[in-house]
């Protein structure tokens, strides 16, 4: 790994993608991300319930559209989701788990006549991203666990992602097959050896139709530049590049090259006893390719400018928001540190999640946040004991809607936030089993927080802390949601006539 | 079977009886589909041997329609398919069948990989040619709009490499319509496309008739040189060489310069870096009027530049740059506006920068002739070899013989010393090593005394270095120096310290005396050898460590061709057949090989 930069001016594996596609099915359905207003017409059954649910609901009505994974309850640590991401056309959705594997749902054809199962995900492919190791220098074991998956823009005809473990980074081609070739010279379509005296003629193989066959190869591996744990990769918009973030060093690499990465952020002090601050989170920018921000433990993002050096130990920009000393606790830098940072689609905004809020930031203002939602305020009294059993330390991620409109983010108890950033309006969901009938409509939740509780509210003490939905994602064009709540993944879409 | 009898297959037996020229074709085919890649490889390799065998009619009817879809194959196998595919023309039957080989290299010319992708649109490049300017037309011209307006990137910016090889022989319609592509491709939506039209904008304009290369190039190529990716811009700093040798003087001014002045002070560093980069190119393509009323303005901007990385690139460029000014006023330009600049650099904060312009900076001295150099040039050469980071003072080392054509070295030898003698106890054996290497090359400029007096000492400090590496690099190295001063000052300097080792208490030196003969013996000649060396080697046979006597018996294996008869019979073949008997397994084993090999078993 050199410290430094070279100017890449080789051609590297990136993507195309024509007029930006989330545009492009704008234009091309009515529906789009057009949030649906209440009072529109439903239908009659729907009405009653709309009627109960009242200015609770958000005006988007989320109805159940599918669950993945096992039923059974006490599934194995491996089969626990780490992570969702739908593809740039949201064709395609993966998920990583613990175990390794990666599992790639395709979007069905809608068809005509079966409005409501329009673009259900089915399995596309399943394949073992990374398997355990062990690092025999330094006797650590390196799990195999998938942090993160990014999609490249789509180049050809296959699709190409990347995954992480905590230290290697694997870019995967998954691509069809729908041909084989036939006939052989020296033996006959079952296989018998032909006698070679009988050979008269020479035979070229034929390409014959073949059921759709789907399979994933492993094209690059990028290993050995990091020291602590990856916790971030992002695709450059040059197509050409990705960077790989650690806790305390951000490389850059080429997708071409696999023997050499530029690391171009290392926060590192001499002394690992002055360690104060550890690197969170990273993202480039979505259009400017010279620009990513990364977020800290300390609850604080650097903008950094990769045009005016090499390095960019120093930021070009630092939000940061002034510490209310009135809120000030024992537990204060801990809920602070930023679990997740994402640019809006637009490029102007970043959102940020730390434990108990979403942030959102305008890039020209640094000095406090343009927005903040409270995701779970209820748990501020309760941090002692989210303390004791290590939940206080779970990284929420947090995602945007296609349209920026609308910020979707994790918490307890399978219960899942929306805030809608035009109307103000917040809501809270629940992935369960329960009401995992075909388009039911997902009722709002409620948390109580004094004494007194409502029908339908749930006390803060009930929550069951074990039920966590870290990781969520949002179709990129379309109100469609992906939710893992542990081994489980959820499907949700918003409710069509 | 008609068009199976190519040269080399004979003619086809008919009836049951199989036709044994066939069989290995038969593998070969079949093996295009093997499990194994190496299989697969080996096939696609002999390509032009199936394609023989299957005659010109069945290779266009068969066998490319089914390459044409082996696309989901390793890279090396795709890569190997594209280099064949290119010199297929005369197995398809000629320039007026070429066109059948452009479906293959079409779809390899999509694939994600881009070796595959370069290789392919390298192979048709090479096919265009054999094309009549009819078949060019009616058949690659198309394939070079389908893929230039395809969905995939990978399509497009394959495309781009094609339009220079089909213009010059088109017609003026398809010209024009050519043009369009191509600017088309310039404003892409996806920077990968634009990155490919712009490392192909200077071949393209090369192609162009001058009004055109005016008209539409020169906007492209100012398009390109401000796209808001930096990773376009910097391609366009390689194309203003190309584009700068088409232009007269004013229109250079006119239309180049302004969008290359604006590259040399980007607001990216990795574009400027490009200019530093690419500066010889660009002086020799601009002319010596332009270079000195703009380059080298700009040239002092990157030298002092705010990032290193652009510094450094420039740095390297310095001696060039200096060579390439015309010789008339060159030295008053290098002296009043390099050299200030330089002397900046030689305290550089980064070692990158300073070990960039130590490795070309001796290269001015002969440029600048004798007094320039003891005057101006000598202080600094002195303050690199005193530099903090040893990159800088190998890199000055390493280039002493430009400065000793000049100066002669004697000037440096006082500050020299020093230098060397650090580097040779560095603390870094890499550094050590470095240092070794250059050993032959000082002692050739500095001459054997001065070597024998300040030098040879560390010669054989290395060989009892503690790394393994520097021994085994002191140990050739002696060997150069024997081959530079001859086996006299050999005999006199070198053997007498090497033997003395035989007996050394570390039986790691003993083992270097046996590597030192070993690389000693041929450059010292049968009389040193059999006199001085053979003695002491047959002497360590009797070593207490087994290491020690397997190693005599490969240094006797070694040594024995120079020996005579009469040594090997009557000193050598005795000890080995001891060793031979040792208790020791490797001991015996490589005792028995050396008598083997001296054939005296």
């Amino acid at each position: 790994m050199k410290r430094g930069s070279h100017p890449g001016c080789r051609p590297a594996l990136g993507c195309c993608q024509g007029p930006r596609r989330d545009q492009l099915q704008l234009l091309h359905s009515p529906r789009g991300s057009v949030v649906r207003w209440r009072g529109q017409s439903c239908d009659s059954q729907q009405d009653a319930l709309l009627a109960g649910i009242g200015v609770l609901t958000q005006d988007t009505l989320w109805c159940f559209s599918q669950v993945k994974g096992t039923i059974e309850i006490g599934a194995t640590e491996a089969d626990i989701i780490s992570t969702v991401e739908f593809n740039h056309t949201g064709e395609l959705l993966a998920t990583g788990d613990k175990g390794g594997r990666v599992v790639i749902f395709q979007r069905e054809q809608e068809s005509k006549n079966q409005v409501h199962r329009r673009g259900e995900y089915n399995v596309y492919s399943t394949f073992q991203s990374h398997e355990p190791e062990f690092d025999y220098l330094k006797s650590l074991e390196i799990e195999e666990k998938i942090n993160k998956i990014r999609w490249l823009p789509q180049q050809n005809a296959a699709y190409f992602l990347l995954s992480t473990n905590d230290k290697t980074v694997k870019l995967w081609k998954v691509s069809e097959r729908d041909k084989r070739p036939e006939g052989y010279n020296l033996k006959d379509e079952e296989g018998r050896l032909r006698d070679p005296a009988t050979i008269t003629t020479l035979r070229v193989p034929v390409l014959r139709p073949m059921d759709l066959m789907v399979e994933a190869t492993p094209r690059r591996v990028f290993a050995n530049a990091h020291t602590y744990h990856i916790n971030s990769i992002s695709v450059n918009s040059d197509y050409e590049t990705y960077m790989s973030a650690d806790d305390l060093r951000i490389n850059l690499w080429n997708f071409e090259i696999t023997n050499q990465s530029f690391n171009i952020v290392d926060i590192k002090p001499a002394n690992m006893e002055e360690l104060t601050e550890v690197i969170t989170a990273a993202e480039f920018h979505p259009h400017h390719c010279n620009s990513f921000v990364y977020s800290s433990s300390k609850g604080t993002i650097r903008l950094c400018d990769m045009r005016a050096s090499a390095l960019c130990d120093r930021h070009s920009k630092f939000f940061e928001e002034p510490e209310d000393p009135s809120n000030r606790s024992f537990f204060s830098e801990i809920i602070s540190s930023i679990s997740d940072v994402k640019f809006s689609h637009s490029g102007r905004y970043i959102m940020t999640r730390d434990y108990l809020t979403v942030k959102v930031w305008d890039l020209n203002m640094e000095n406090r946040p343009i927005e903040t939602y409270q995701v779970h305020d209820y748990l501020r009294s309760k941090l002692c004991s989210l303390y004791e059993n290590d939940c206080i330390f779970d990284k929420f991620e947090c995602v945007w809607n296609g349209s920026d409109s609308v910020i979707m983010t994790g918490s307890y108890n399978n219960f899942f936030r929306m805030f809608d950033r035009n109307t103000k309006r917040d809501v809270t969901l629940e992935a369960s089993r329960e009401n995992s009938k075909p388009r039911a409509i997902l009722k709002p939740r409620k948390v109580c927080v004094g004494g007194k509780r409502r029908k339908d509210e749930i006390s803060v003490d009930s929550l069951d802390f074990s039920k966590k939905i870290l990781h969520t994602a949002w179709h990129p064009s379309e109100n469609i949601i992906a939710v893992a709540a542990t081994n489980n993944l959820y499907i949700f879409q918003d409710k069509v006539n | 079977m008609a068009g199976a009898a190519g040269p080399g297959t004979g003619p086809v037996a008919a009836g049951g009886d199989g036709d044994d020229s066939l069989y290995p074709i038969a593998v070969l085919i079949d093996e295009l589909r093997n499990e194994d890649v190496q299989l697969r490889l080996n096939s696609i390799k002999k390509l032009s041997t199936i394609a023989l065998a299957l005659g010109v009619e069945r290779t266009r009817t068969e066998l490319l329609p089914f390459l044409t879809d082996t696309i989901y194959d390793e890279d090396e196998v795709l890569l190997a398919l594209a280099e064949q595919l290119g010199n297929f023309t005369g197995l398809v039957g000629g320039p007026d069948f070429a066109h059948c080989l452009l479906p293959p290299l079409e779809s390899l010319a999509t694939v994600e990989e881009t070796v595959v992708r370069d290789k392919a649109v390298e192979s048709l490049r090479q096919i265009s040619q054999e094309h009549t300017p009819i078949a060019l037309e009616a058949h690659f011209v198309p394939l070079v709009k389908r893929l230039a307006s395809g969905d995939w990137f990978t399509s497009r910016t394959s495309a781009c490499g094609l339009f220079s090889v089909c213009y010059p022989r088109a017609s003026n319609a398809v010209k024009a319509e050519i043009r369009q592509h191509f600017r088309s491709l310039c404003s892409d939506d996806t920077p990968m496309v634009r990155r490919a039209a712009a490392s192909k904008l200077g071949e393209f304009a090369k192609v162009l008739e001058l009004d055109s290369v005016k008209s539409e190039i020169v906007p492209l190529f100012t398009n390109l040189a401000s796209d808001e990716q930096d990773s376009v811009r910097l391609l366009a700093v390689e194309a203003c060489v190309s584009i700068a040798q088409l232009l007269s003087q004013e229109d250079l001014e006119a239309l180049v310069m302004p969008t290359l002045r604006q590259a040399a002070e980007d607001k990216s560093w990795r574009v400027r870096y490009m200019v530093a980069d690419k500066f010889s190119e660009l002086q020799k393509a601009v002319g010596p009027k332009i270079t000195l009323n703009d380059l080298i303005p700009a040239f002092q901007n990157l030298l002092k530049d705010c990032e290193a990385e652009v510094r450094a690139a420039a740095a390297h460029k310095v001696k060039e740059l200096c060579e390439n000014l015309p010789p008339e006023g060159r030295e008053t330009i290098i002296m009043n506006q390099i050299l200030p600049f330089i002397k900046e650099l030689v305290s550089d904060t980064n070692q990158h920068v300073k070990s960039a312009l130590a490795s070309v900076i001796m290269g001015l001295s002969t440029i600048l002739g004798k007094e320039n150099t003891i005057e101006h040039l000598l202080p600094l050469f002195l303050a690199q070899l005193k530099d903090e980071c040893p990159e800088v003072r190998l890199n000055i080392i390493s280039n002493l013989d430009c400065v000793n054509e000049v100066i002669g070295i004697r000037q440096l030898s006082q500050s020299l010393l020093p230098a060397i003698v650090e580097l040779a106890e560095d603390a870094k054996w890499r550094v050590r090593l470095a240092i070794i290497e250059y050993m032959p090359l000082l002692a050739g400029q500095l001459g054997v005394q001065f070597f024998d007096e300040k030098l040879n000492s560390l010669c054989m400090a290395w060989l009892v270095d503690h790394v393994y590496a520097i021994r085994e690099a002191a140990t050739n190295n002696l060997m150069k120096l024997v081959k530079k001063f001859g086996t006299e000052w050999a005999q006199n300097t070198i053997v007498p310290k090497v033997l003395v080792m035989a007996s050394d208490p570390n039986y790691l030196h003993r083992m270097t005396t046996l590597f030192c003969i070993n690389a000693l013996s041929e450059a010292c000649g049968q009389e040193i050898t059999t006199k001085q060396m053979l003695p002491i080697v047959l002497k360590m046979a009797g070593d207490q460590v087994a290491n020690v006597r397997f190693n005599v018996a490969k240094s006797l294996q070694k040594i024995g061709p120079i020996l005579d008869t009469d040594a090997l019979q009557e000193e050598v073949k005795p000890i080995l057949q001891k060793l031979g008997q040792d208790e020791d397994v490797d001991v015996k084993y490589f005792a028995q090989e050396a008598l083997s090999v001296l054939a005296l078993a």
